[in-house]
């Protein structure tokens, strides 16, 4: 199973402020253990949304927004995908993520699964193990 | 937390935690089947503890430490029978042990690379050639992997109680043959680092072959592979053909998803819907090549034969589409895999590409020579590739005997009804499914 951890962005992340030598020592601590445990898939810092854009759809309009964007609490500010047997490793895990607000105060992480190809197709046997939440990609 | 949950919580700490564990304790204690019940305990008392202390904050330390506490235990009562001391004292003695390691090294521990270091020293353990293959991959996924006896047992379709009388009798032997828990020595180096990853990739090639309708347990194994692999890349880092097995892994998973079709038939490689690969996996794949050769050059050293295959497998993987192929490297490729790792199937398969870069009656030539190959004789890939080139050639009749001659050689009803298929003129075929995976390479 595959998970991504999305870290939100926080008030200095969206100021472009640089973590500091100790959060960039837990960071990649925490990500060499994963790596070390054979559950690093891939990881990626993303710079602030001032260098980013939108593309906003209404209807058949689309409409280019340059960021930077309000609503800092829901910006992403980088991601970390691992490979786990388990929903449950996956919690384990994302539990023990460096808090990422550079200045130690609130902020937080979001674990999402992400979709596989289902190359098991439609069959009845699928379907169950589907329904169980237990289908694994080969 | 309600119980359930810690439940959970502590199975995931010990799929990620145990091997750790267990290395740790085995430096300690020099057995690793006692190492693994000492580790047990401390898992038994987290179950005890944790519900109503809540997990701790740091769970892989707690086990730890639990577990070498135990440990130390141990050594201070085997200390105080007169014979287990007596050999103690003189083995560690000759080892120039301390005999009751400080409480204190747990911490020590976690800095530096003791860990990693312990965790080697496991994997060599477990892929000790004293075991047979069977018990090597039993007691690998079992110590290294964190799965438990019953999930290997569904995984390679044998009973429970069997794969566990497997993984005891494979504690025994160690024992017996007093494998010391160590990382061999330079000289000894290449040989057991063979047969490490011949056992990675064994996993791997179990969960790759597993077919649609199996328990999911066992093409889970690819996954449990590459998991392993990772591990290994990270331990041993500066090894050319750890990330040349972990490449060849990484790209042949990468196209897993687009091997089968709907029903769970085969699909040639050259016709696999390329947008079904997983590119995350190419390019970790491609990664992981690149720092083979890297450091196989550094060390001007040829690429290994796991490094050879993963390049072959990167031709495909940089394709965008199945003309894209760059067959004359891939011929190239093959050139140097059959100096290194000398077989008939390597031979075969470079014709096939030999086929395709160079037409075929080029590889006609090669593949009439193959006959009389023993190794292959029962090897329908043979009589199937010959078939295709035959064809190629506007030789339809004899292309049909050959695939029927295939056909009766396949090893299961779906290989079979492919092979007929194609005689019957309903499938194209350019080359066997994927490419049919080579032995392990044999240690030099």
């Amino acid at each position: 199973m595959r998970f991504m951890i999305i870290v939100k962005a926080t008030r200095e992340s969206e100021q472009g402020v640089m973590p500091g030598k100790e959060l960039i020592a837990a960071m990649a601590d925490y990500h060499e253990q994963l790596a070390k445990a054979g559950a690093l898939l891939d990881a990626s810092g993303l710079q602030p949304s001032a260098n980013g854009w939108r593309v906003r759809y209404d209807g058949n309009k689309r409409r280019v927004v340059d960021g930077p964007f309000a609503e800092t609490k829901e910006l992403i500010a980088g991601y970390t995908i691992i490979q786990t047997r388990t929903r449950e490793e996956a919690l384990e895990w994302s539990r023990r993520f460096p808090s990422p607000a550079i200045d130690g105060g609130a902020c937080e992480i979001e674990v999402r699964q992400i979709f596989e190809l289902d190359d098991f197709g439609d069959s009845a046997a699928a379907a169950r193990f589907r329904d169980l939440g237990v289908l694994a990609r080969t | 937390m309600t119980t359930p949950d810690v439940q959970r919580a502590i199975d995931a700490v010990w799929r990620i935690e145990s091997a750790k564990v267990v290395a740790g304790v085995a430096r300690l204690v020099r057995d690793v089947g006692l190492a693994e019940e000492l580790a047990h305990d401390a898992l038994v008392s987290a179950l005890e503890h944790w519900p109503a202390d809540g997990v701790p904050d740091n769970p892989g330390a707690w086990l730890m430490t639990a577990a070498k506490r135990r440990a130390l235990d141990w050594l201070r009562q085997a200390a105080l029978h007169a014979r287990k001391q007596q050999e103690l004292g003189a083995d560690a003695d000759a080892r120039g042990d301390h005999l009751v390691p400080d409480i204190a090294d747990a911490v020590a521990d976690a800095q530096g690379d003791v860990i990693g270091d312990d965790l080697l020293r496991l994997i060599f353990t477990a892929c000790h050639p004293v075991l047979s293959a069977e018990a090597r991959i039993a007691l690998t996924l079992k110590l290294l992997g964190g799965l438990s006896t019953e999930e290997i047992a569904r995984a390679f379709l044998v009973p429970e109680p069997t794969l566990a009388q497997r993984i005891v009798r494979a504690k025994r032997t160690l024992g017996e043959a007093r494998v010391p828990f160590e990382v061999p020595a330079a000289d000894a180096l290449p040989e057991r680092l063979a047969s490490v990853l011949e056992v990675v990739y064994a996993i791997f090639n179990e969960g790759y072959t597993a077919t649609r309708g199996d328990d999911w347990m066992r093409p889970a194994l690819m996954q449990d592979a590459l998991r392993l692999g990772r591990m290994l890349s990270e331990l041993a880092r500066d090894n050319s053909e750890v990330h040349g097995l972990l490449a060849l892994m990484e790209l042949h998973a990468s196209r897993a998803a687009a091997r089968t079709d709907a029903q769970g038939r085969p699909v040639l490689l050259t016709q696999q819907d390329r947008t079904r690969w997983d590119r995350l996996l190419i390019r970790r794949g491609l990664a992981a090549l690149e720092r083979a050769a890297a450091l196989a050059a550094a060390a001007r050293q040829p690429l290994g034969p796991y490094a050879l295959q993963a390049a072959i497998a990167a031709c495909h993987a940089r394709a965008a589409s199945a003309a894209d192929t760059d067959w004359p490297g891939i011929v190239a490729l093959y050139d140097a895999l059959a100096q290194a790792m000398p077989s008939p199937v390597v031979q075969l398969n470079r014709a096939v590409a030999v086929g395709m870069a160079f037409g075929p009656e080029a590889a006609l030539e090669i593949v009439d020579a193959l006959q009389d190959v023993a190794a292959l004789r029962e090897y329908q890939w043979l009589p199937s590739v010959r078939a295709d080139l035959l064809a190629k050639l506007g030789r339809h009749d004899e292309a049909r005997a050959e695939l029927m001659r295939a056909a009766e050689l396949a090893r299961n009803a779906r290989e079979r009804e492919l092979l007929l298929e194609r005689a019957r003129g309903a499938a194209p075929g350019a080359m066997p499914p994927g490419g049919p995976a080579p032995g392990p390479p044999r240690a030099r």
